[in-house]
């Protein structure tokens, strides 16, 4: 069988970054993708025909703008369009809005509360401290703390840096914001029930964690940090769906040279002498490498697709242990017109925004109990947006797709594994939800894909569809993700890599995590580092 | 439940009168309203202020009430300035800081009576007042909308007010202000402005407003009475000397790098802290700095040359660059070239050889030249007109 240079696990957006890396280095490079076909959770699939749906992820923020230019991302077909703003719609029939400017936004808040929309500067300077700190660190490797090797030290010196430019009032809102919960941080600055719910979403959205949770305010400025264009905490969409962005990624791997294999999963790493040497098909084929990435999340790289005795034990005890919890679910619909919303101008920029039904965090700290007790939140939390209003690629004129990510739904329910009535249940309650406030939603669908954590472990291989390929607490962030000592990239045996979204700086479509790896190798091989830096931020 | 507004500025209840005379249809955003850059011409506008009269829709101004048995107590707790000698119908130029001693804004405190005050600021801080009143019973209100503002600035200002009928205006001192019957209301007029010229402020309830906008054009027809905006406004502050929260420094609430805050020393308000009033927002850390010395030195600069050093670098005679200029322009009435800047210490004492590095653009070609420029210490311009009383006729 071929020999190749570097062999990558898993097409997801992560492993193709991490393959157009060291394909541009001139390495030779085989991506094997058990699906047959490419992105992971960063997908467009057609499952209705004329409608494309972006099965998982979305909404893109947090792709880093270096490498989208560096890799000509856009040559490549990728296109991202800001929506700015959203709507959280109240139960009273009043809504909430949300608008990326900064005068309409506070004149939206004073309408609720005059206290709260002068909070809201100092919050908007709080947070944007926050994502300032953060932002530099995406496109770097976390040091070690405890190594003296002088490039861990330069690294710590240069954290040492930032926190120490924050001035010492910041810095110790800084540990108070890494740790707490996303409903006493909002709670220390407004009062309106809406408002903090409005907010909170970003804090609880693909964690197992309620707004009340220790943690959940970090969740929050993980979703802060991307851009679109510069405007740091923007979102906007992929046309044709967030499988562009691997699709993008995988021209640019492909104009290097790189070669992918789909419907190729991978059933083993091979190990020999404790060096990595390729990798073992579920099809019988083998491909040598002395350089094996893994796109996959550290459990599954190191619990199903590796021998445990390959690995030293306490590896094995860290990745059965790492918290991976899955919390969200995904309605993808069809839709044969746009809905109207009750209180809402059809016309209104809202619309292209996203679109919330949670208005008190007590609403949310409920739903999440929910989760707790073993099944789907029964009000629960959903972002949901209407991309093609402004996409004209993904359903025919006229018709559109309607994406509802869902919080929370469990892995595993309390009566056991999910039934296909339990999804069918699950469905409902979403459906239900939104058509509590659109009158003619339910008479437009003309499909509609359910899919439950459990769905999405099975199709994408997020183990319990936890969609950051781990949570992102503080246990697990920076220089402790995936596990204390491994945060480097480099797996435990010689010549094994993670790429993937449980590495260092973690989940969402970012490509950093893929980026960060190949710096890496590089550094391993000898080889002139081609990973671009982050874009100074002063 | 208020209805959406879904437009990202909105507009003042004077929005009829200035659209109809806004000739060169020039608009800016102001707080969230719609305001205007230029009405007619710039330079006419400008001579309004210092030759005639002009008005100026001051509306977005942020204002609040308080009230409450505690209202001095806790406004003395909240500015640097020592206010226990404020009296009923006085208002007092005053900043305040956070706790890091560092301003949060400048602004106006007009003194009703023993319980109740309004503040006027740049920024909005109901954020902060309400968390600095805290053990205090007062009660704070955003009445921004709720209190249609003119200014009514330039010699013959006092002249135009007294043609409708505000009787001993003319005798209202600056920085005291009154209230007159006016349309079946009543109407605040105060000796204050943002030009340094003679001038009033005129407050009144947003119904009333086109009938004072048509009123005072009606008496002002023979006072060379003209709209101006912010255009003239902003070449008549520099004259005067006043900064502007957001240009010439950031509000501290703004700040996300933490070393760009400043001081009231380090902007020239040094003059507008008590240190011996016994507690308020940033004492300690004032004193501190008074000990320490500042980082930061505030200055006025006449800059050789005609070019507007807008932006422009400051050199210290070794050629090391020690601050920026924050405003600058030309001035129409010294017929000097000023500029503001902010210095590093100990730079910008009166004798420091300065020197500003400006770029200026002719036909598409960029020139730079390095100025001169010389630290001044009072306002470039401060006619006699603006302190007398009684008030002159022109
Ligand atoms: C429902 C949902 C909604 C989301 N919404 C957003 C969003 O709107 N915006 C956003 O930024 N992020 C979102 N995310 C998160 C984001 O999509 C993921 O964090 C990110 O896509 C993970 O990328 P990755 O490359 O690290 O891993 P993955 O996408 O998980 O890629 C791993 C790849 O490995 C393959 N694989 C698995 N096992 C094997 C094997 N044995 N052999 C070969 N291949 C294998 C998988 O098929 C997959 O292609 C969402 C995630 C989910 C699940």
């Amino acid at each position: 069988m071929k020999r190749y240079d570097a062999i990558v696990i898993g097409a997801g957006h992560n492993g193709l970054t991490n393959a157009a890396y060291l394909a541009k280095a001139g390495l030779d490079v085989l991506v094997v993708e058990r699906n047959p076909y490419i992105g992971g959770a960063t997908v467009s699939r057609e499952l209705h025909e004329g409608w494309l749906y972006s099965n998982c992820s979305y909404v893109c923020s947090l792709l880093r703008p270096e490498i989208t230019r560096d890799l000509e991302l856009p040559r490549h077909g990728l296109q991202v369009v800001p929506y700015g703003g959203g709507v959280t719609f109240m139960e009273n029939g009043d809504y909430f809005a949300s608008f990326e400017d900064h005068e309409a936004q506070l004149r939206e808040i004073a309408r609720h509360s005059v206290r709260d929309a002068n909070a809201y500067e100092r919050y908007h300077t709080d947070v944007t401290k926050q994502t300032r700190l953060i932002r530099p660190f995406l496109l770097r490797t976390p040091p070690d703390p405890t190594s003296f090797k002088p490039r861990d030290i330069k690294e710590l010196l240069f954290l040492a840096k930032a926190f120490y430019h924050l001035g010492e009032e910041t810095l110790n809102d800084t540990f108070r914001f890494w740790t707490m919960s996303i409903g006493d941080y909002l709670n220390e600055y407004f009062e309106t029930d809406v408002l903090k719910a409005a907010l909170a979403g970003s804090g609880i959205i693909g964690t197992a964690l309620g707004v009340y949770s220790p943690g959940s305010a970090y969740v929050l400025l993980h979703h802060y940090m991307g851009d679109v264009d510069g405007t740091v905490g923007a979102w906007g969409f992929a046309r044709g769906g967030m499988g562009a962005v691997s699709g993008a990624l995988a021209k640019a791997f492909q104009s290097y040279g790189g070669e992918i294999k789909v419907a190729a999963e991978v059933s083993r790493i091979v190990v020999k002498n404790g060096r990595t040497t390729g990798v073992a098909l579920a099809n019988g084929d083998e491909y040598h490498s002395d350089i094996v990435v893994s796109n996959l999340d550290p459990r599954r790289t190191f619990t199903v697709i590796m021998d445990e005795s390959d690995l030293p034990a306490d590896i094995v005890t860290k990745a059965k242990n790492f918290k991976i919890r899955g919390s969200s679910g995904k309605l993808n619909i069809a839709l044969d017109g746009l809905p109207t919303f009750t209180g809402l101008d059809p016309n209104s920029r809202l619309m292209i925004g996203d679109m919330h039904f949670s208005d008190s965090l007590e609403n949310m700290e409920r739903a999440y109990d929910d989760w707790k007790n073993g099944t789907w939140s029964k009000k629960p939390y959903l972002d949901m947006v209407i991309p093609t209003q402004t996409d004209p690629t993904m359903a025919p004129p006229g018709k559109h797709m309607m994406s509802v990510f869902v919080q929370y739904a469990p892995p595993k329910l309390a009566t056991g594994e999910w039934t296909d009535a339990d999804r069918d249940a699950f469905g409902k309650t979403v459906l239900d939800t939104i058509g509590n406030h659109s009158p003619d939603f339910k008479d437009l669908i003309l499909h509609v894909e359910v899919r439950t954590p459990q769905d999405i472990e099975n199709e994408v291989g997020l183990t319990e569809g936890n969609i950051f390929q781990g949570e992102l607490t503080f246990d697990q962030l920076l220089f402790n993700r995936p596990f204390p000592g491994y945060a480097q990239y480099r797996g435990p045996v010689q010549g094994l890599y993670l790429c993937g979204s449980g590495t260092h700086p973690g989940g969402g479509v970012m490509s950093a995590p893929g980026a960060n790896a190949a710096r890496e190798i590089f550094l391993d091989l000898k080889r002139d580092n081609l990973v671009p830096e982050a874009y100074a931020d002063d | 439940m208020i209805a959406h507004d879904e437009r990202r500025v909105i507009e003042t209840p004077f929005h009829s009168r200035v659209q109809a005379a806004c000739a060169l249809n020039e608009w800016e955003e102001w707080k969230g309203y719609t305001t205007v850059t230029a009405f007619t011409d710039v330079a006419l506008e400008y001579f309004a202020i210092r030759n005639s009269c002009g008005i100026f829709d001051l509306t977005p101004m942020i204002k609040y009430r308080i009230t409450g048995p505690d209202a001095g107590a806790y406004l003395s707790r909240l500015v640097t300035r020592n206010i226990s000698k404020q009296s009923s119908g006085q208002v007092m130029y005053c900043c305040w800081c956070n706790d890091a001693g560092q301003v949060l804004d400048d602004g106006t405190l007009f003194k009703f009576d023993d319980n109740t005050y309004r503040i006027c600021s740049q920024e909005r801080h109901m954020d902060w007042f309400g968390a600095s009143a805290m053990g205090f019973n007062v009660q704070i209100e955003d009445e921004t909308d709720q209190v249609a503002a003119l200014a009514f600035q330039g010699p013959t200002s006092c002249a135009v007010l007294k043609q409708m009928g505000f009787q001993d205006i003319e005798n209202l001192k600056p920085y005291r202000f009154t209230s007159f019957p006016f349309d079946g209301q009543e109407l605040m007029i105060s000796r204050t402005g943002f030009t340094g010229d003679l001038g009033y402020e005129l407050w009144c309830d947003p119904e009333q407003a086109e009938t004072l906008w048509d009123a005072l054009m009606e008496a002002g027809r023979n006072y060379g009475i003209r709209p101006f905006g912010a255009a003239a406004l902003g070449m008549a502050r520099i004259e005067a000397g006043f900064i502007q929260a957001g240009v010439d420094f950031m509000p501290a609430l703004d700040v996300v790098r933490s070393e760009r805050c400043r001081s009231p020393y380090e902007i020239g308000l040094g003059w507008l802290v008590h240190l011996k009033k016994p507690n308020f927002n940033g004492r300690k850390a004032l004193i501190a700095e008074k000990e320490k010395g500042s980082r930061y030195r505030f200055v006025k600069l006449i800059v050789e040359g005609n070019k507007p050093a807008e932006h422009a670098f400051v050199y210290n005679r070794r050629n090391q660059a020690i601050g920026t200029v924050t405003t600058a322009g030309w001035s129409p009435t010294t017929k000097s070239n000023l500029a503001f800047a902010s210095l590093e210490m100990p730079w910008g004492l009166e004798d420091d050889e300065l020197f500003v590095e400006i770029y200026y653009i002719r036909e598409l070609k960029w020139t730079r030249v390095m100025e001169r420029c010389h630290v001044v210490k009072d306002a470039f311009f401060d006619p006699e007109r603006r302190h007398a009383t009684p008030a002159w006729d022109f």
